[in-house]
């Protein structure tokens, strides 16, 4: 450490006014207080003091996503090699290798574009860095298919940071999740990578192994049959719902035989769900999906950090899972189609609905700010999401569209709470008045 | 009154075309006429063919509408102006159905839209209806300029990113897009088309973008709040 900060002491005349890189003090402002605390003192008024400044705050939430990462990490090189069925083959540490080798670069991707945006902006304004791309540089990585070309997360790293942060006036003044922008822009540019059955599990064969009899097996280097390849390991829960609702509309079960009445049919997809659905596999997170959204206890342990250094709101979380379970128990009373008979706890396992209400919903910046706001604005987007996923199956992904519409509202919902919280204060003042 | 007769291109009048390709740029300083500008510019070609009916249109119906100026009562002027617009429009509408067919069907309702631009009534009752034809005329050439020179931006970027083409012509050759390759289980080719760039509103960020390196080159622009 005091190397470090002799290093930093020694280079910092060269940056300052006068010195020889004068115009990139931003950069090197930015740099040295991501290290220490910065030595500026506050010269007007009087100001609460706290060490935990925004580059701290940011650091919480970035050790928050570590479990969801590293299971990450595991789970991509996992389900890449059981899809294809060679998980005796390659173990553990393969599958880690696999993973580690799919999701870093994205991961650097991420952050090299993101952050090299920022500090070209920084310069150009010639105002000091600001961190705010630190958590959403890890984001992006988390919320994407691990197989996502890289080219395609550099230009929505670039679209996101531009449109959502930098027009609006940079970290602290986005509008939106410039995470979920970017996948949202993702999502609606380059549809094939994100959704479908291909997307997210990576089953291109290991050096010398093949495909045999049609790609139902893989072969190894001398042509013996080692893995079963499984059919329908692609596809993530939410698209194997909607696969099966797809089946049910075409009124044929498995043996092709047409089923005639409608009741029959709806019984048939109601079991068809539920056998496709193991909840278990769903909590620990051995299933497919992007990167970082499969495994709730990985998510949960990161919620448990947030909480309890304050840095995420409970508000918000708690009244997210109330909505979304109060949203799926009208459907379930409803439950005219097979999607609609989906239970609670499937919809809080699937997809991203845990990551996206952990660490995005609580967004401080693009949240209600107001405490009556918060638990309106989770509670919306828990109702939105399930939704989402149950009207229109062909955006399986409700959570990303539910939080971003919310953010769209969320100052809304605050106007509307002050100016109750306004009339409330008012109308106490006029009865107190009466009364004297 | 000044006697002097004014040449139709002196300063004042040649002004009348410059601004509005700049700086009183009907799409990006007046935000005006967006509309079409969202659902048009998918193609480069449907963008240009786009711009030239509302110059046919803007060019004729300003310089009748400044005929007849003093002959139009005040209170029944909207409806006169509308009468002229839609005669023209329904001109242009069976040109584009005559000759550019293919064209035509995929500007689809749009040319018929073309009667409830803003930038048209905007012009003729801000201009046309207060000056002589030589100005008016030149005024619906600087207007519809403005208006065509970012469409055609739009119209670039939409179909370069959207579908790897340039009026028409494919320049992306099919082995770049990635698709899913059988035998090894893996993904051939390394670029795909940007759906979004189909979609209209992106073409508002498009035009946004315009807006911002406008302003960015002119600081005249940016309003104070």
């Amino acid at each position: 450490m005091k190397f470090l900060e002799k290093i930093v002491d020694k280079l910092e005349p060269n940056f300052e006014k006068g010195g020889k890189y004068e115009k990139w003090y931003p950069l090197f402002d930015g740099f040295a207080t991501f290290l220490f605390t910065p030595k500026h003192t506050t010269k007007k008024g009087v100001h609460i003091r706290d060490a935990v400044d925004l580059k701290r705050t940011m650091n919480t939430v970035i050790t928050a996503m570590i479990p969801c990462l590293l299971f990450g990490i595991w789970n991509t090189g996992y389900q890449h090699y059981s899809a294809l069925g060679l998980t005796e083959e390659f173990g553990f540490l393969d599958q880690v290798f696999f993973g580690a080798l799919k999701v870093l670069p994205v991961v650097i991707v991420s952050y090299v574009v993101g952050l090299g945006v920022e500090f070209g902006f920084c310069i150009a304004k010639g105002h000091p860095i600001e961190e705010g791309f630190l958590v959403s540089g890890m984001l992006i990585p988390l919320i994407v298919p691990a197989d996502t070309p890289l080219w395609m997360v550099a230009v929505a790293t670039i679209f996101s940071v531009v449109f959502v942060k930098e027009v609006f006036g940079g970290t602290g003044m986005n509008i939106l999740n410039p995470a979920l922008t970017a996948r949202a822009f993702l999502f609606f540019a380059y549809p094939k990578q994100l959704s479908g059955d291909k997307a997210w599990v990576n089953t291109e064969l290991p050096e010398g192994y093949s495909y045999a009899e049609n790609g139902k097996y893989v072969l190894n280097e001398i042509g013996q049959r080692v893995g079963e390849v499984d059919a329908i390991a692609g596809a993530t829960q939410l698209s194997r719902f909607k696969a099966s609702v797809d089946v049910m509309k075409n009124t044929k079960d498995e043996l092709g035989e047409a089923v005639g009445a409608a009741a029959q049919s709806f019984e048939a997809g109601v079991v068809k769900l539920s056998e496709k659905f193991d909840l278990w596999e769903a909590f620990v997170g051995i299933v497919p999906g992007s990167i970082g959204e499969t495994s709730v206890i990985a998510i949960l342990i990161g919620a448990g950090l947030l909480l309890h250094t304050g840095v995420g709101s409970l508000k918000i979380m708690l009244s997210g899972i109330f909505g979304a379970v109060f949203m799926t128990i009208i459907f379930n009373t409803a439950g005219v189609n097979p999607y609609m008979t989906v239970g609670p706890l499937e919809h809080l396992f699937a997809g991203g609905f845990m990551f996206g209400l952990v660490f995005m919903a609580t967004d401080p910046v693009s949240a209600a700010q107001t405490e009556v706001g918060k638990v309106i604005y989770g509670f919306f987007i828990g109702l939105f999401c399930i939704m989402i996923r149950v009207f229109n199956p062909a955006y399986p992904e409700g959570m990303m569209l539910a939080i971003l519409f919310m953010n769209v509202m969320a100052p809304l919902i605050d106007h509307y709470v002050i100016q109750g919280n306004i009339k409330q204060r008012l109308n106490r003042l006029k009865l107190n008045t009466a009364n004297h | 009154m000044s006697t002097k007769k004014e040449s139709l291109f002196s300063k004042k009048n040649m002004k009348l075309i410059k601004d509005p390709l700049n700086d009183s740029n009907p799409i990006s300083i007046q935000v005006l006429g967006i509309c079409s500008a969202l659902a048009i510019t998918i193609m480069l070609e449907n963008a240009f063919v786009m711009s030239m009916s509302v110059l046919f249109v803007l060019i004729m119906a300003n310089v009748v509408v400044s005929l007849i100026r003093n002959m139009i009562p005040d209170k029944i002027r909207i409806i006169v102006q509308l009468v002229i617009v839609a005669t023209l429009v329904i001109t242009v509408d069976q040109i584009l159905k005559a000759y550019v067919y293919e064209v035509s069907k995929q500007l689809s309702v749009f040319v018929g839209l073309i009667i409830t631009n803003c930038i048209i009534m905007g012009r003729l009752e801000a201009f046309a209806l207060g000056n002589k034809p030589g100005p008016a005329f030149l005024d619906a050439i600087g207007n519809s300029f403005g208006y065509t020179w970012i469409l055609l931006v739009v119209g670039f970027l939409r179909e370069v990113f959207g579908s790897g083409s340039i009026w028409g012509f494919k320049f992306i050759p099919d082995s770049w897009i990635i698709s899913f390759d059988p035998l090894t289980g893996g993904t051939d080719g390394f670029y795909e088309h940007n759906g979004l760039m189909l979609l209209s509103p992106i073409a508002l960020f498009l035009v946004a973008g315009v807006i911002w390196v406008q302003r960015a080159k002119n600081r005249k622009l940016i309003e104070e709040n």
